[in-house]
């Protein structure tokens, strides 16, 4: 009774690559990849300083937030949720951040108070989708208005100058055209790919998300699992609200929106399922490079702003387009 | 209460006197049988009947208001599909609890993964994952591609392979199935009856839920008839017939 199905050994490489070009699932789990190079292609022939190593080394550091921040969301997606207060609770860390070192703890512990406020909001989060059983949506666009609001309480609604040479240093040195926070985006991007794809519990977070059933029958507990991601997202935002405090050089409320959209955005982009389930960090940091590249190219060609978040819904729609053809 | 020709020492589970309600719903009054080791023992049973209620009290989802369960010489009472799991009683569900969206060996090792480290840095040896489910794999003769393809590539027929083939790994006792060959064609439920068969013959014991009467008599040593929650009858194949049998479903023929 056993019939040995061959593997697609047998056709030719090039036959295998075709397959690949005229199957929509490739450019949907591509789209990020892809879409970098056209850019690339495009804004270099365009203007010959885009790729010049100055400006390619302010891209890395503009993405270096924005790709933290979609590692974190990348969590959250694979499980079939979504994180509407990532933004958010980056803004309540960097309140806290400034509210820390305004208050002499210094960087350190003012740190950890970024840290640890992220993973307050991730937490209640996970706790009221995982065991209230609320939706994903409804929870965390709860916790997005509650988390804006909380920083400005705590800032008073006023921006804190953050004056320090540590911090100045995270944004401005580094080596070569790598950034210090390129490179600590870089390595949680690596941690956040060994931990989905090398231990248990990352295999246990595609179970959750693509089949909470499955996963149930076999002992693995969902609601664990989305407080886990949650938490995982609120962390990140943490540590991306002292990158954002060293960049502003201020701890501001300000509510960050385009932070936000596009995290969900370099998710899409990234070939995240958004019914969770499958996908992986690589593509949504392609995405999040993606976005940033778009902006600064349009910035260089003298694009008016205004058109950015045009041009970002576009690429956006078109990504979620592709997704339709996988299998 | 129900004809008990099963008196060796070769019983694996024992029920004794279960009940459970839902609200108003007496879902089963008072079931009591037996299962032996290295046999196929078949549940039968119209609609509603209570089969399903059974085995979800048997593999932990339930826990009866009133009687209880003996398996392998210890009572057992599970709080948790996991513990169920843990004692070796396997369930493969109609809806499969497979992920579509992992590979072969992934489903085949989910929450059964192996590790090589301490705690939360310990990383997967998938190497070892992939070798060992090929064996299962190639072990039960299962009709499915390599084992890294993903699951959402797979027929109905190779599915319900995949399903069978975890829970007969790791050293499981007694594999309940419900239903597996209900939305399989002909030439799959062959295939899975085959491996049904290759259960028994490796020294499992199979609760097999099933609608289909030839299918039993085909496969099974013992059959329990259920009728609104009560357990009304049990018999050996061999002295039964697909006749008989429907009539004590129905109710035509008394126990």
């Amino acid at each position: 009774m056993s019939e040995s199905v061959t593997a697609p050994a047998t056709s030719t490489r090039a036959a295998v690559l075709g397959g690949w070009l005229r199957d929509g699932g490739f450019w949907a789990d591509w789209a990020a990849a892809v879409g970098l190079v056209v850019l690339v292609v495009v804004f270099q022939a365009a203007n010959p300083t885009f790729l010049s190593s100055g400006n390619v080394r302010s891209m890395l550091v503009a993405s270096a937030i924005l790709v933290v921040l979609s590692v974190g969301q990348t969590f959250v997606v694979l499980t079939g949720g979504i994180d509407l207060s990532v933004a958010s609770a980056m803004t309540f860390g960097a309140v806290l951040f400034g509210f820390g070192i305004s208050h002499g703890w210094g960087i350190g512990w003012g740190g950890v108070l970024a840290v640890l406020g992220g993973a307050l909001v991730g937490v209640v989060n996970g706790m009221l989708v995982g065991n209230g059983r609320i939706t994903d949506f409804v929870v965390t666009l709860g916790s997005l208005s509650a988390a804006s609001g909380l920083a400005l309480v705590i800032a008073d609604g006023k921006p804190v100058t953050v004056v320090s040479v540590p911090l100045l240093k995270l944004s401005t040195g580094g080596i070569g055209i790598i950034g210090w926070s390129v490179l600590v985006a870089a390595v949680i991007a690596v941690l956040a790919h060994l931990v989905l794809f090398r231990t248990r519990w990352g295999t246990h977070v595609f179970a959750a998300g693509g089949s909470p059933e499955a996963a149930t029958a076999t002992g693995i507990s969902v609601p664990a699992i989305k407080i886990a991601v949650y938490t995982v997202c609120g962390v990140l935002a943490g540590l991306a609200a002292i990158l954002l405090v060293a960049r502003v050089g201020a701890a501001e409320p300000a509510a960050n929106t385009s932070f936000l959209l596009n995290s969900v955005a370099a998710v899409v982009l990234g070939g995240v399922s958004l019914v969770g389930g499958r996908g992986s960090v690589l593509g949504p940091v392609l995405g999040a490079l993606l976005l940033t590249a778009l902006a600064n190219g349009l910035t260089l060609l003298g694009v008016s702003p205004f058109y950015q978040p045009v041009a970002v819904g576009t690429v956006v729609v078109l990504a979620a387009l592709l997704t339709r053809f996988r299998r | 209460m129900t004809t008990r020709d099963v008196t060796d020492t070769d019983v694996l589970l024992e029920a004794s006197g279960v009940s459970l309600a839902f609200g108003s719903v007496q879902a089963l009054r008072d079931v009591s049988l037996t299962l032996r080791s290295g046999e196929i023992t078949a549940l039968v049973g119209d609609n509603g009947a209570g089969k399903s209620t059974l085995v979800r009290c048997i593999c932990g989802i339930h826990r009866p208001d009133e009687g209880s369960f003996v398996f392998d010489g210890r009572p057992v009472a599970f709080a948790s599909p996991q513990e169920a799991r843990d004692a070796g009683i396997e369930t493969v569900h109609q809806n499969l609890a497979l992920v579509e969206d992992l590979t072969v060996w992934q489903n085949l090792f989910l929450n059964r993964e192996i590790a090589r480290g301490f705690g939360p840095l310990a990383l997967l040896d998938r190497r070892a994952m992939k070798a060992r489910a090929a064996e299962m794999v190639a072990e039960l003769a299962v009709n499915v591609p390599a084992v890294t393809a993903r699951v959402r590539r797979l027929s109905g027929g190779q599915r319900q392979a995949v399903a069978i083939c975890r829970a007969a790994g790791f050293s499981s006792t007694l594999v309940i199935m419900d239903e597996p060959t209900a939305a399989l064609g002909v030439q799959e439920t062959g295939r899975v009856e085959a491996l049904i068969s290759r259960l028994r013959a490796d020294g499992h014991a199979v609760l097999l839920i099933s609608h289909n009467f030839d299918q039993v008599l085909r496969l099974a040593d013992q059959v329990w008839v259920m009728r609104a929650g009560r357990c009304v009858a049990g018999r050996r194949v061999a002295q039964t017939t697909g006749a008989e049998i429907v009539a004590l479903i129905t109710g035509a023929q008394a126990a």
